[in-house]
């Protein structure tokens, strides 16, 4: 792994201050996905801003909905009662995703900043507009079974791979933001990007700022499945994954809300189902 | 435990080899306070890390490159925790961080400062294995073994959890421990069996 400065930090201001300061840095907080591309020299920040030490980690409920702080470990936030009682599609997705071991590590934030699984993506040998922009794609013409049907470009085909963000963008979060000019709120539809002709931007995050809660509003949902379809029963990407969120009453749908995982560049709503 | 291990060799060299290169290294410490409670490390400085690892208080000095797994096993000669893939899909090197299992292949050491570590050498008490390890050896749950240690820190970690009442859920939340050799009906087997006995892990 190539070298590189470390600083850590113990609040949000101080995180967005110091990001300020060094334009080639990045946060990091489980490090699962991060550490992984650093050592395949995917990623190679100058410096790196630990955040583990801000007071990021709590789950709380109002009327309003649910406040999930960005440091809460995917495996907290999977077996968090009110998450289990009320929002059990989240809870479904994110046991769906990696390993247990994984899941202690890996946060809320950082479960939706991380990249493509996309092998072309990983190996440095391999042109990826979206690693290196301009420098083609390998996997257009390459192995690509597990890449975009939707919203792809001539740039990009790869898909983005969580499992949390797809249950999210079914129940209509919203994704709380700090940076350099103040606090900002992100619709969870908004938050992800599709490649068009700038695939190495997975979001809109501006430079800078930083994922500090999620927001989950209070729905009327109560019936509700993730169904997620891979090559092995557990600890696989999606081929193909699905977030169904339903309100039923006496035999009928009420309302609905259905969004995709693995098939686009961000999780994908099926707002004509809808 | 065979006394004679044929490994015993190559592991003491390890341990040796490690031990001289931290006598031998200079270990500067550069650390600035800065604005902001910063704590800084510039390129090729070292970071101060207090961790306690098997109850033990380790003060040490890493650069922030180095992973959990690399400052066990290369400055410490806790080579108990294995490195299979190092990128976080085998399991082997599977350690608890405040009681949690995690990869410590993927975990910088820094981002751990002042957290309570335990390693597979940290199971036994004194001559007594921990009740993992003797399910492990009487339900041979290993064949070459390489995998075992992240295997019985799992198990652990998946029964605190309260993930072992079913062999299905086993099968589940131990999906990120790969055996290649296959022993896992074996794995399975021996975790219900530590789950049934009801002692505390």
């Amino acid at each position: 792994m190539i070298n590189f400065e470390y600083t850590r930090v113990s609040s949000a201001k101080a995180a967005v201050s110091t990001k300020a300061k060094h334009a080639a840095s990045q946060f990091i907080a489980g490090g699962t996905n991060l550490v992984d591309l650093m050592k395949k020299g995917v990623t190679a920040p100058q410096r790196l801003i630990d955040i583990n030490a801000l007071p990021l980690k709590d789950i709380s409920n109002d009327a309003k909905g649910l406040t999930i702080g960005a440091l809460v470990p995917n495996s907290v936030a999977a077996e968090n009662n009110l998450v289990t009682e009320k929002y059990p599609l989240l809870a479904m997705a994110l046991n769906a995703g990696a390993s247990a071991q994984l899941r202690n590590m890996a946060t809320t934030g950082g479960n939706i900043m991380q990249r493509t699984r996309c092998p072309y993506f990983y190996d440095i040998t391999m042109p990826c507009n979206k690693r290196q922009p301009q420098s083609g794609c390998g996997a257009m013409e390459g192995y690509n079974r597990m890449h975009a049907i939707f919203g792809a470009s001539e740039k990009c085909i790869a898909v983005h791979p969580s499992d949390m963000c797809v249950a999210l963008a079914a129940l209509n979060a919203t994704v709380h933001v700090s940076g350099a000019k103040g606090e900002k709120k992100i619709s969870f539809v908004d938050f992800h990007r599709l490649p068009g002709d700038t695939p190495q931007l997975d979001n809109n995050l501006q430079t800078g700022e930083l994922i500090t809660a999620v927001h989950i509003p209070s729905n009327r949902f109560n019936k509700s499945y993730y169904l997620k379809v891979r090559d092995r029963l557990s600890y696989a990407f999606a081929l193909v994954s699905v977030a169904v969120a339903l309100e039923v009453s006496d035999g009928v749908i009420k309302s609905a809300s259905i969004a995709m995982g693995g098939v686009a560049h961000k999780p994908w709503r099926l707002t004509v189902v809808s | 435990m065979d006394n004679n291990c044929k490994n015993e060799g190559r592991r003491d060299f390890l341990k040796k080899s490690t031990a001289i290169a931290v006598l031998t290294a200079a270990t500067p410490i550069l650390l600035k306070a800065a604005e902001n409670d910063e704590t800084i490390a510039a390129y090729f400085e070292k970071v101060p890390l207090e961790l306690e690892i098997n109850g033990q208080v380790h003060k040490l000095s890493v650069e922030p490159r180095v992973t959990l797994l690399d400052l066990l096993r290369e400055q410490l000669g806790l080579t108990g925790t294995k490195k299979g893939c190092d990128h976080g899909q085998c399991g082997c090197c599977t350690v608890h961080v405040d009681g949690k299992r995690i990869n410590s292949c993927l975990s910088l050491a820094v981002t751990n400062h002042g957290k309570k570590i335990t390693t597979i050498e940290g199971l036994a008490k004194g001559e007594e294995l921990h009740p993992m390890q003797q399910a492990f050896m009487k339900h041979d749950g290993f064949q070459c073994g390489y995998c075992t240690p992240g295997q019985i820190m799992s198990a652990i970690g998946c029964i605190r959890e309260g993930h072992a009442d079913t062999a299905e859920n086993v099968r589940e939340y131990m999906s990120g421990n790969i055996c290649r050799c296959g022993a896992y009906p074996n794995i399975v087997d021996a975790i219900m069996e530590v789950k049934k006995g009801g002692k505390p892990v």
